[in-house]
């Protein structure tokens, strides 16, 4: 992956806002390493996943190797190494949402994508997954697209929501395609 | 948005300000906000402890640690830099309270952090969401940005000379960093891999320093108990147990919700008063009284059962995160219980060999014996793997991969049986299929 911004100071794979804030961050702590966590996640946010120059970026920016950084990255079940759709349905099915029929949506949401666990539609826009209690167990069934929560489902609720989604797509012109959700809910495009 | 509830029993404490928009400063301050932080600036240290003695308030998070006990262990004078670590990583299934008070009260999360950091003197505060909150953590970071701007936060908190900084923080995915020693190493970037006890948090935790931790329920307590004084707090409670708790109750009831009730409210009268009773007008069949981590109780148990800790903890469970899962007897005890094993086999670190190798073999049986293939030493088996990693793990996540298999085999070991020798499950219900038998 060739760097996408090069009229900075240093060369970045990330929009200059991010970078801003990632620069912002490494300093806020006691310790520069206290950021690697949120910095991992706000990068996927951008980028869709950990790719090694992801990796290789951060791990510079916090002065630490590349090898401690996967090491740390591995432990986080958000974290990923590979692109996922661009919008990351996570259907909770951990106690209190499975007693309230979280498999019957989990089926159903694989259906309606035609995909399986893990999957990701043919045109990049969905991947599916079944995820650990994501906090909503009083308003169960309850799933996460990347990160907007939606609860009290049923069923039939499903093609509704995935139609509500695909109608918010716009392929991004650069062809990645996973946004981070705070892009799209900014109304933003991915940096050029 | 998560769907508010109400009832007459309850008694609103840390809920008051739940749907009134006080995540915005002003309305925050109409509401009566930052004048306990204020009050506290004025009166020290040790009127603070003291009061949080007496209120009996107790970590919300699941151990029922006293609060005004765990501040005081701090040590007065330390080399290193002292801090308050706000524990938001909210992960144990059927608990969903903090995520309540960040969304409607964030500013009270805030206002308990400042007063713990005076208790103890500390002058840096973590708030730590975990990663799933996202648009929880941007509506902290708005009222923390607000707190600063209005001088509640920073080098001269209300004017005074007193410095008081907060840091939010997120997480990405790990229910173990919801235990205080691994939340302490993610924040310091690593692995969330529990720290062996002692040194504890209070001599020696974050970047070495003297640190508290709390729950966000607790710290979100705190200005509340304040606000009414320690005593008032403590005559809404039970016996040793201060206040109110947040209590999430899920599954099979009509009305599921988070309800404030009294430390010590019947869970019988919580199920089928507050709650509206079992769903479809079916049968209660086993509750899990406070999150997925702690044992099953059956119908008979909870007659008498006053929600606190100490009378959850004779009745041989835990109160644990408040969190009430209702079953009813439509559902397969076994498939629930392998539900539960599997959260627990994911989570598990693999630090402890004990809890990696037991939650393993513990999903593995359970997943064959669900699947029809279960042979009858299979459930002593069970009991025996589950009992070999109580105690003996550095976190008590081990701990809490096995108490509540344990509740489930003793209390339900015939429904276990009626899935023995090949026979499909009474309850025909299917499962998380991750590992299929040949």
């Amino acid at each position: 992956m060739s760097p996408q911004n090069t009229s900075t100071e240093t060369m970045t794979l990330f929009s200059p806002k991010l970078a801003a804030r990632f620069d912002a961050l490494v300093d806020k702590y006691p310790l520069r390493r206290s950021a690697l966590v949120p910095m991992l996640l706000y990068a996927q946010d951008e980028i869709g996943y950990l790719s090694d120059a992801v990796i290789a970026e951060v791990a510079q920016r916090i002065g630490i190797t590349e090898l401690d950084v996967r090491n740390v990255a591995t432990y986080y079940s958000m974290l990923r190494f590979k692109p996922m759709g661009q919008y990351n349905v996570q259907v909770c099915t951990n106690i209190s949402c499975m007693l309230r029929g979280a498999y019957d949506l989990y089926e159903r949401f694989q259906e309606e994508l035609g995909i399986g666990p893990k999957g990701i539609t043919p045109d990049g826009i969905f991947s599916l997954e079944e995820v650990e209690c994501i906090g909503a167990c009083c308003w169960g069934p309850a799933i996460q697209v990347n990160y907007d929560f939606h609860d009290e489902l049923k069923p039939e609720l499903v093609p509704g929501i995935l139609a509500g989604y695909r109608g918010r797509t716009g392929v991004p012109s650069d062809g990645s395609l996973s946004l981070g959700w705070n892009a799209k809910a900014e109304g933003k495009v991915p940096h050029a | 948005m998560p769907r508010l509830v109400s009832h007459p029993d309850e008694v609103k404490i840390v809920s008051r300000r739940f749907g009134q928009g006080a995540a915005k400063i002003d309305r925050y301050l109409e509401l009566g906000g930052y004048a306990a932080a204020k009050k506290c600036l004025d009166q020290g240290p040790e009127w603070i402890i003291s009061e949080m003695k007496a209120s009996n308030l107790r970590g919300r998070g699941g151990a029922g640690f006293p609060t005004g006990l765990k501040w005081s262990f701090v040590p007065k004078q330390s080399a290193k830099p002292k801090y308050v670590l706000v524990n938001g990583d909210e992960s144990e299934p059927g608990t969903c309270k903090d995520h309540l008070i960040f969304l409607h009260d964030p500013h009270a999360v805030i206002e308990g952090t400042i007063i713990a950091g005076l208790a103890i003197g500390a002058k840096l505060g973590f708030i730590y969401l975990r990663g799933e909150y996202r648009y929880l953590l941007e509506i902290m970071e708005k009222a923390v940005a607000d707190a600063y701007a209005k001088g509640f936060l920073g080098k001269n908190i209300f004017g005074s000379d007193t410095e008081f900084q907060i840091i939010t923080h997120t997480g990405a995915g790990a229910y173990e960093v919801g235990e205080e020693s691994a939340l302490m190493e993610s924040l310091e970037g690593k692995r969330g891999v529990p720290r062996i006890k002692p040194p504890f948090p209070a001599i020696v935790g974050l970047y070495g320093g003297p640190t508290v931790i709390n729950n966000a329920e607790t710290i979100a307590s705190v200005p509340h108990v304040i606000e009414m004084g320690a005593a008032a707090f403590a005559a809404v409670g039970s016996e040793r147990n201060g206040g109110t708790r947040l209590f999430g109750i899920s599954g099979h009831v009509e009305r599921p919700g988070v309800y404030e009730l009294p430390m010590g409210y019947n869970l019988k009268k919580m199920i089928y008063e507050v709650a509206g009773g079992i769903r479809g007008g079916r049968q209660l069949k086993a509750v899990v009284p406070g999150g997925s981590s702690t044992p099953v109780l059956l119908p008979a148990e909870i007659e008498n059962l006053g929600m606190d800790f100490d009378q959850v903890g004779k009745a041989g469970s835990m109160l644990g995160s408040g969190g009430v899962v209702v079953i009813d007897d439509q559902t397969c005890i076994v498939e629930f219980a392998l539900r539960t094993i599997s959260f627990y086999q994911h989570e598990s670190c693999g630090w402890c060999i004990p809890c990696r190798e037991g939650t393993d073999w513990l999903k593995k049986t359970m997943t064959r014996f669900h699947a029809g293939f279960g042979e009858a030493k299979d459930i002593d088996n069970i009991k025996y793997l589950a009992e070999n990693m109580l105690g003996r793990t550095f976190c008590p996540l081990g701990d809490a991969a096995a108490m509540p298999v344990l509740g489930f085999v003793k209390k339900f070991r015939k429904e276990f049986e009626d899935h023995l020798d090949g026979k499909a499950c009474p309850f025909a219900k299917h499962v998380a299929p991750e590992i299929t038998v040949a």
